[in-house]
């Protein structure tokens, strides 16, 4: 491997990195900016996600049983958020300090529970033999660059999501539904919108999108009772330097905070990039307090 | 007169305080029989994982020293405390244990953290504190007994197997904190003393889990073997990702220092199979002590794996044991002493002995996992080796003489 093919694999890495930030930040995104609900189990979501797809593996073997695990931790996980919007988070609304804490709870209810369950070591989710293996790019794998087929995976799978997600709120009518309440809660429900119902489908959608990413990044990442806790604060520092609630800015924010930490990896060690990261996104939101995309939302005017 | 009734009224409670005290001798007398130690581990937290299962090697022992009637004729009770992953938890119940339990020993500890935490506890009481696990060394306090490998028992041995391989450009892998900085430290002095080259040097923080740019450095620079000092989770992340990277284990080889056999269990062998690793025990030794030990472990865990902090937790209980018996009495500081002037090598580790740095003389060995989770040996040092806290080439000048 030469200097060019690092930064070129870097490039990739760093493409390979918003994917997953992107998985794991944009159901936090979508019920962080239509609701401003600090959601802290959602790296759980993520968490179960896993687990969900480890016994569909085991269940039903390797290659059925990861399609099978993807479709059964997005709508297990949506379930689960649906539960938790009716009983929790409904009557927290308004309350942003208090949902945190409370999603705190959930978050440490839901780590021990799978510590009891699955037990505190870890289980293993197997990819299937199609996706285990690599193109090599300039050379034999050792010498030149070579692109996993599970982070191109990945990659498409998060492309596939954004993409589905944004067709539901572009072009659909429960789309213009949610972007009704986001815009003017008050006046959408003054014209006949079910508000309730439009956050329990969002809620439920974004924590749906955070076990079908658990699912997908299991086949490179632990299955742990805390592997959650690994995603959340980069996923919270998408959805802040996105723009709360932007499609559009998640997705840039994704790619930008990816590509800054594959790149300033070239030159550091992973630790201190994590540090330039973070110094970069406090300077950043100086400049830009409120992302990138700053939405024109009067229902977020009214609250800040 | 006055005087004279408050004389007697004064023997009288003196004739009291004479019968409670001997109505409270009884039942110490009784107690007499038996001998307190304390057994301090993280039982809850994130290091309850490896930490359970040397607490259970650690009550082995004891029950078995009591089963063969104790030690100086008298039962020994042990009191376990949880450590809970916190260091700050760790002082508290090591004083706790001591000042309040009476105990007259105390077996545990595990990350580096933790030891630092009890060490000024211990010497303070100048209580003694028994340490299972293999560390980066540079410590050197009379209250401790360093059961664990020191970095010239674990690290350089591997790397002294490593060159005897003909593997010269080597790759440092670690997580970012304490243990792998230190080791790393002194391996890349070594590995320049030796005419080797390194690669590289790459820590992730603890529990991270994208390891792309990492490999990607790793590729650049060509090494012939990654020294791998990472902790806990990010082994799995870390050899997932080689694997998808086109770099296995058989295609780039992989040294790991904090992988034994219950770690292999958890991040999975399969994983893992054909990485090297790097201790003073391995389940698989063939030592018919060893079989002993591992039998009686798991008569009481079936299916349960033994490694090498475990088996260092157990030896701790029968050296204190046998130092006792030697001593003559359980006073801490005798006991370290005579502990010193022993050789043990019943209890499976092969021979063994602390010398006068309070550290244990252990053979090193490196292994290769195999798909069962167990290690087939590979290489061990002909004779075991003698510890040395202070690394002579990166921390010339320090000793540790007691």
């Amino acid at each position: 491997m030469t200097e060019s093919t690092l930064v070129a694999g870097q490039v990739f890495n760093g493409i390979s990195v918003a994917s997953i930030l992107l998985l794991a930040a944009l159901g936090l995104a979508l019920s962080f900016g239509l609701m401003r609900v600090i959601n802290m189990a959602h790296g759980e979501m993520l968490m179960m996600g896993g687990y969900i797809s480890y016994l569909a593996t085991s269940l039903f073997g390797k290659e059925p049983g990861f399609f099978v695990g993807l479709l059964a931790a997005f709508i297990g996980t949506a379930l689960f958020g649906a539960l938790l919007e009716v009983t929790l988070i409904r009557r927290l609304y308004g309350r942003p300090l208090d949902t945190l804490l409370a999603t705190w709870g959930v978050s440490l209810i839901l780590q021990q529970a799978a510590r009891s369950i699955f037990g505190p070591i870890g289980v293993e989710v197997t990819a299937p033999s199609w996706l285990a293996g690599s193109l090599a790019v300039g050379g034999t794998a050792l010498t030149g660059f070579a692109i996993p087929a599970v982070r191109v995976f990945i990659i498409v799978l998060a492309a596939l999501v954004l993409g589905g997600v944004a067709y539901v709120l572009t072009r659909t009518p429960i789309g213009l539904y949610v972007r009704a309440v986001h815009q003017n809660r008050a006046m959408a429900e003054a014209l006949g919108t079910n508000t309730r119902l439009v956050d329990l489908a969002v809620f439920s959608l974004g924590t749906g999108i955070a076990g079908l990413a658990g699912a997908a990044l299991a086949l490179i990442a632990p299955v742990t009772p805390t592997v959650g806790q690994s995603y959340i604060v980069y996923a919270f520092l998408v959805v802040i330097v996105g723009g709360l609630g932007s499609l559009t800015g998640t997705l840039f924010a994704a790619l930008l905070v990816g590509l800054f930490s594959a790149l300033a990896q070239i030159f550091t060690s992973v630790s201190t990039s994590d540090v330039l990261l973070l110094v970069a996104v406090i300077a950043f939101i100086q400049f830009r307090p409120r992302g990138i995309v700053a939405r024109s939302s009067r229902a977020l005017e009214a609250e800040v | 007169m006055l005087t004279r009734a408050s004389s007697a009224r004064r023997s009288a409670v003196a004739a009291a305080v004479a019968i409670l005290f001997s109505t409270t001798a009884l039942p110490t007398s009784a107690a007499s029989d038996t001998v307190k130690v304390g057994v301090l581990q993280s039982l809850t937290g994130t290091m309850a994982i490896s930490e359970v299962t040397v607490k259970n090697a650690e009550l082995l022992a004891i029950d078995q020293i009591n089963a063969k009637g104790g030690v100086l004729g008298k039962q020994i009770v042990p009191v376990v405390e949880d450590g809970a992953s916190d260091p700050a938890m760790f002082a508290q119940k090591a004083q706790k244990l001591i000042q309040q339990d009476d105990v007259v020993t105390v077996f545990g500890g595990w990350t580096s953290a933790s030891r630092k935490a009890m060490l000024p506890v211990f010497e303070r009481f100048h209580a003694l504190l028994w340490y299972p696990v293999q560390f980066e060394g540079n410590e050197c306090s009379p209250d401790i007994m360093y059961s664990g490998a020191q970095p010239n028992q674990q690290i350089l041995p591997a790397l002294q197997w490593a060159e005897e391989k003909g593997y010269k450009s080597i790759f440092l892998l670690g997580s970012d904190y304490v243990f792998p900085r230190t080791a790393n430290l002194i391996l890349r002095k070594h590995i320049i003393h030796d005419g080797d080259t390194v690669a590289g040097e790459e820590y992730v923080p603890l529990g991270g889990t994208d390891f792309s740019a990492v490999i990607s450095k790793i590729k650049l620079a060509k090494p012939e073997i990654v020294f791998n000092t990472l902790n806990g989770d990010s082994n799995v992340s870390f050899f997932k990702q080689m694997a998808a990277a086109g770099l296995p284990s058989s295609k780039l080889p992989v040294m790991s220092f904090s992988i034994a056999e219950q770690e292999a269990k958890a991040i999975g062998p399969s994983l893992l199979a054909g990485s090297y690793a790097a201790w003073n025990y391995f389940q698989s030794l063939p030592d018919p002590a060893n079989k002993k030990f591992v039998a009686a472990y798991q008569a009481k865990y079936p299916g349960q794996p033994v490694d090498d902090p475990m088996a260092h937790g157990y030896l701790d209980v029968y050296a204190w044991a046998a130092a006792v018996k030697k001593a003559g009495t359980f006073d801490p500081a005798k006991v370290a002493k005579a502990a010193s002037t022993l050789t043990l090598a019943d209890v499976g580790l092969g021979e063994t002995k602390f010398v006068n740095n309070l550290s244990l003389s252990q053979t090193a060995y490196v292994g290769e996992l195999e798909p069962d989770g167990q290690f087939k040996i590979l290489w061990s040092s002909k004779a075991p080796v003698a510890p040395i806290p202070y690394d002579p080439l990166s921390f010339p000048g320090k000793t540790c003489v007691h």
